[in-house]
Parts: structure tokens; sequence; C-alpha cells
């Protein structure tokens, strides 16, 4: 595997990570994991609906977890108790499996995260034994916080979850680029291809999408850009983009031996 | 007879019962769920072991979609 995504010691293939929400049915949900090429999956944990899933399938027969790896989120988690418990429970659920996605969410309008609680639950649950990928702002002071907790992988927004609005901060996500040394991968805000595209050209060392994907027209093709623009955008981070300039034009062909009526 | 809250709902049981019971009598045995009993993980091992007392609050969740 040449540049691998290395996360708590485990090397993936794919910079694409995919949330399993939103779509159609789980055919849906399967197809466009495939097409996107991504090896982690968030799920959701939520109560069983008590008499009513008899037959019903399952996300864990849909997405195998011996085929993909599970990233268990706190979606809809206010307070780090809360955070703390779905992940007990997660972990209890997927047979000893510890990476995790964690986030606290500040309120349901904007679903920014709310960075003490973060902090504590991020504090909790590595001293429990998970590998923690933790949702949090784009504050690179916080975003080091939460690495010196001992957090496998940083995850600041590009902008607000379900918006689709892109990269609205380059700035701030270049300072916590910039700062640290596990994992920044962009979670929230992508809309379309190019957003990831410029994520991973600013060095992210992953993107995390669900809605971009779940929300499109036609879902499977857009995880399908959405592969490519991922692996297009880490292949112009690492060869290195040229400077941009306003003038100091250098036509690309040779300026000697043109012909011409009149000097220029 | 006991009362206890499933997944914030109550439910009463005739006699003393055991976690793996409850999942019996909701149709959820042999599913892929994880119970917390008032706070804290059952370990699916210990599901027939460990007896509700009246007033218990379980809950059981499963994995589905999400972002």
């Amino acid at each position: 595997m040449t540049d691998p995504l290395i996360i708590a010691g485990k090397s993936y293939a794919s910079r694409l990570l995919i949330g399993t929400g939103k779509y159609r049915d789980f055919a849906e949900t399967r197809a466009a994991v495939e097409a996107s090429g991504a090896q982690i999956v968030t799920v959701a944990i939520r109560r069983t609906n008590i008499g009513q899933n008899a037959g019903e399938p399952s996300l864990l027969e849909a997405l195998p977890p011996s085929q993909f790896t599970y990233l268990p989120n706190t979606a809809g988690c206010y307070n780090a108790e809360d955070a703390v418990r779905t992940l007990r429970l997660a972990r209890e659920l997927l047979d000893g499996h510890d990476l995790v996605k964690l986030e606290v969410l500040g309120d349901p309008h904007t679903l920014y995260p709310n960075m003490p609680e973060t902090l504590k639950a991020a504090g909790t649950l590595v001293k429990e034994g998970f590998k923690v990928m933790v949702y949090c702002s784009d504050d690179p002071i916080q975003a080091q916080m939460l690495e010196a907790i001992g957090c496998v992988a940083v995850m600041p927004l590009a902008s607000l979850i379900g918006s689709g609005m892109g990269i609205l901060n380059p700035w701030n996500l270049q300072l916590v680029l910039d700062k640290l040394k596990v994992p920044v991968i962009v979670d929230a805000g992508v809309g379309t291809a190019s957003d990831a595209a410029i994520a991973m050209e600013l060095g992210c060392d992953g993107v995390l999408m669900n809605t971009a994907v779940a929300a499109a027209k036609k879902p499977v093709q857009m995880a399908r850009a959405m592969k490519k623009a991922v692996e297009a955008g880490r292949e112009a981070f690492l060869a290195g983009r040229m400077p941009k300039k306003l003038y100091a034009a250098s036509p690309s062909s040779p300026t000697e031996g043109k012909i011409s009526s009149k000097a220029a | 007879m006991i009362q206890v809250t499933v997944n914030g709902a109550a439910r009463r049981f005739d006699g003393p019962v055991n976690v793996r019971q409850v999942l019996e009598a909701l149709a959820m045995a042999g599913k892929k769920v994880a119970v917390e009993r008032n706070g804290e993980i059952v370990p699916q091992s210990l599901h027939h072991q460990v007896m509700l007392e009246n007033g218990d609050a379980l809950e059981i969740v499963v994995a589905v979609g999400g972002g």
C-alpha cells in the first residue's frame, strides 16, 4: 500500500470515510459505500424498536463489520456523559471494537461541537482504552488539547454538519495541520467533489462525509466522484502546487524561435 | 411481579427475570444488541446471570445508519 492513512497504527488505503445515514435503504447505503472505496464507515447507536423489528434487515448485515471498519459515533449527544455511555454500548455491541468517533454537540440548530464537553469525554474515553477520533471546532489550541489527551485523529468541521457549505476557513485548518502530528480529518461541511479536493490539497489526512453523498440526486455517482476528488486532492498535495502569481506571466511554450513580423 | 423500564417504556414481568429472559420476551433473543442496566453495561456473557430488580432501567441498542 503506497501512502496509506494510518490511524492508531492501522493502515487504510482510502482516505475517504463515509457516513451511513440518510440513504433510501441499505442497498443504496451499500452501493454508495462500495463506490466511494471507503474502508471506514460511521454508524450510530440507537434504541431498538421493540416489537417492530422482527424481520427488519440490519445495518450489520448490509455492511458486515468483517468487511468494513466500523466507526460508531455519538451523534445526538449533547454532554460528555451521554457520549461516553453511548460508546461503551457501542464497544459491547461490536465485540470490544474500540475505534470510535466522539462528537458532543452544542445545540440542535448548528450541531456545532461543545468543546468543553468534548474534551471531558475524550479524557474519559482515552483512559478507558478507546481509540478516539474526535469531531471538533477548527480551533488550533483545542485541537492540540485533544491530541495531548491522546485522541488518535482530530476531525475539525469545515462548515456546519449537513450544510454542504464547503471549506469556510482554510486558514484555520492550516493552523490545525501545522500544529498536530496525529491525522487531521475534515469532518462535516463538504458539499461536493471540489470541497473534498480542497481539503486534501490543504494537507488534510482524510475527509469524512455523509450528507454530501446521501443527499446528492445520485448518491452512488457522487460517492464515485468523492473517491476521485480525495485521491486527486491528495496527489496534488503530495506533488506540491506551483506558487500563485498575479503577474510575472510565464508562457508554457518556448519564447524562442517564434515567427513574427514585428518585435513584441 | 416486577416493573422495569425498557428503552424508556414501562414493562411488567410476573416473576424474577434475567436479562436474557427479557430479550427473549421482547423477541430479541439472538439479535445483535447491547444492553445497559442502570447506566452500566451488561456484557453478553452475563445476560443469563444478571437478575432484574424492581425499578431497573434497561437500554437496549443496535447499530443504525449515521454520519
